[in-house]
């Protein structure tokens, strides 16, 4: 699906005086275009960026689009690393204002080889990723797994971990994400919470389980943060936040 | 070995509609062994192709001819006292040959009947499946034997990617995830560490046309 891009819909957000994190997918440029775009995006004040492979063209609207991955995510990490903390692009050339971007990527601890996981971490942090994005969280057994084993490996206190919760609006939703999108876990469990809610409760409750997974991850060792994702429900987000008690939010200089 | 299919009939008689002498050249080397281009198949082919201008009354003459191999010049040399009697020539070698046979007979249009498709294995009779692309660079070395670039949708060497999905790749139900392969082949030969190190952007090699030289002909070519 074609998307304005992020750089251009960060500045936006820069100009509105928010703190957008940018975000670049191997899949559509090859290194000297994201260097490029690292180095525009910075000029134009954007600080955070995310480093995702991207989803496959496959899906979408274009499936016979030629994907790029000329690097992958993990190599995107330290190419941004290599920029900011050394001053160089990745062919060797010397950056005069390196940026300074402070560099995320996605995690995901309920694709399978599980015990892998945080091995995966473990390398995203070895790169230079300085926050990480788990995918959107429902299986809360295997994800307190996997915080333990990233705390017993001394990883999270090396990165900051933002739990990702995206609210479930309908049981419909929930079937969806449970059945047809790749490395997402669903258990039948929060399925049936979602139906016992009864006729035009649903969406309150999954607000409400959102908001215990945010109480429940305040408190967890290693979990630095939430990563709120209102899929297709952005402007419930004011009312979510609200509801989790996380507003207002902290200053940060 | 190199592995081809057979492009759609209509493509063929397109190609061929405005030459009324067409010679038909089989591939006697990897086309030959993947049923898509040797002389069973060039035959085949004209069979097929002269039934078509029977019925429609088209007028046309389809002759087959198969080299051992179309990407050697030696045995293209076969074609010498052949090839000019033809208005054009439709070539059933992969793209390798198909270009060399163009470049012998620069003055001839050449056609290919088929897509040259893949680097792959014998998996039954009749079923090809890729495994390299050719990039230049070996990894299978870390990699248990399994290709990132060509498994891997995504062509990752850091894999696998959060899409990974019960040992199946995020593009499809169908096609295994290749880094769950390699997890599991390392795993079982206890050699995770290869994987636990950060591989590096790759040096693509496959960006420009590439010409090997081996190394005992160096002197005597360089
Ligand atoms: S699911 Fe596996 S094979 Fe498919 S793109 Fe991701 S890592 Fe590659």
């Amino acid at each position: 699906m074609v998307r304005m891009a992020s750089w251009a819909a960060s500045i936006i957000l820069v100009q509105e005086g928010l703190e957008p994190n940018f975000q670049m997918v191997c899949r559509d440029r090859n290194r000297l275009a994201m260097q490029s775009d690292i180095m525009g995006a910075y000029a134009h004040g954007i600080k955070n960026v995310l480093c995702l492979s991207g989803d496959h063209q496959q899906f979408g609207d274009h499936p016979q689009a030629k994907g790029v991955f000329d690097i992958d995510s993990m190599q995107l990490i330290s190419v941004i690393k290599n920029m900011r903390d050394e001053g160089k692009f990745q062919g060797g050339a010397v950056i005069h204002e390196p940026p300074k971007m402070f560099i995320g990527a996605a995690s995901n601890p309920f694709a399978e080889p599980l015990e892998w996981r945080a091995h995966r971490l473990a390398k995203k942090i070895e790169a230079g990723v300085d926050f990480v994005q788990t995918q959107c969280i429902y299986n809360m057994d295997i994800f307190r797994e996997f915080v333990k084993q990233a705390n017993d490996m001394g990883l999270l206190e090396k990165v900051y971990l933002l739990a990702g919760v995206t609210p479930m609006k309908s049981v419909g939703m929930a079937k969806y994400m449970q059945a047809k999108v790749p490395g997402m876990d669903v258990p039948d469990d929060l399925i049936k919470r979602l139906r016992g809610a009864g006729k035009g409760k649903v969406a309150d409750e999954g607000i409400k389980i959102a908001c215990e997974q945010i109480e429940e991850f305040k408190e967890m060792k290693g979990v630095a943060g939430v990563h709120l994702m209102a899929i297709e429900w952005e402007h419930k987000v004011p009312e979510i936040a609200e509801r989790a008690k996380v507003l207002p939010r902290p200053k940060v200089e | 070995m190199v592995k081809g299919q057979r492009k759609p009939i209509d493509e063929i008689t397109g190609a061929l509609e405005k030459y009324s002498n067409v010679l038909n050249i089989g591939c006697g080397g990897c086309v030959s062994v993947c049923l898509a281009g040797g002389q069973k198949e060039v035959n085949l082919l004209n069979a097929e192709l002269e039934s078509i201008y029977k019925q429609n009354n088209i007028s046309k003459k389809i002759e087959g001819f198969t080299v051992e191999r179309q990407c050697n010049m030696q045995y293209l040399d076969e074609l010498d006292d052949i090839a000019g009697g033809y208005d054009c020539l439709m070539s059933m070698a992969c793209g390798a040959g198909v270009q060399y046979l163009a470049e012998k007979f620069p003055g001839k249009p050449v056609f290919p009947a088929i897509n040259t498709v893949a680097i792959g294995i014998d998996r039954e009779i009749g079923i090809y499946e890729e495994k390299c692309r050719a990039c230049g660079e070996c990894v299978l070395g870390y990699t248990g034997g399994i290709c990132p670039v060509t498994r891997c949708a995504k062509g990752l060497f850091n894999g696998p990617c959060g899409g990974t999905n019960k040992g199946k790749c995020e593009i499809s139900n169908d096609i295994s995830c290749a880094w769950q392969d390699i997890y599991e082949r390392l795993k079982g030969q206890n050699r995770l560490d290869d994987i636990l190190k950060i591989k590096e952007p790759m040096e693509w090699k496959n960006q420009t046309q590439r010409t090997i030289i081996q190394e005992p002909y160096m002197k005597r070519y360089t």
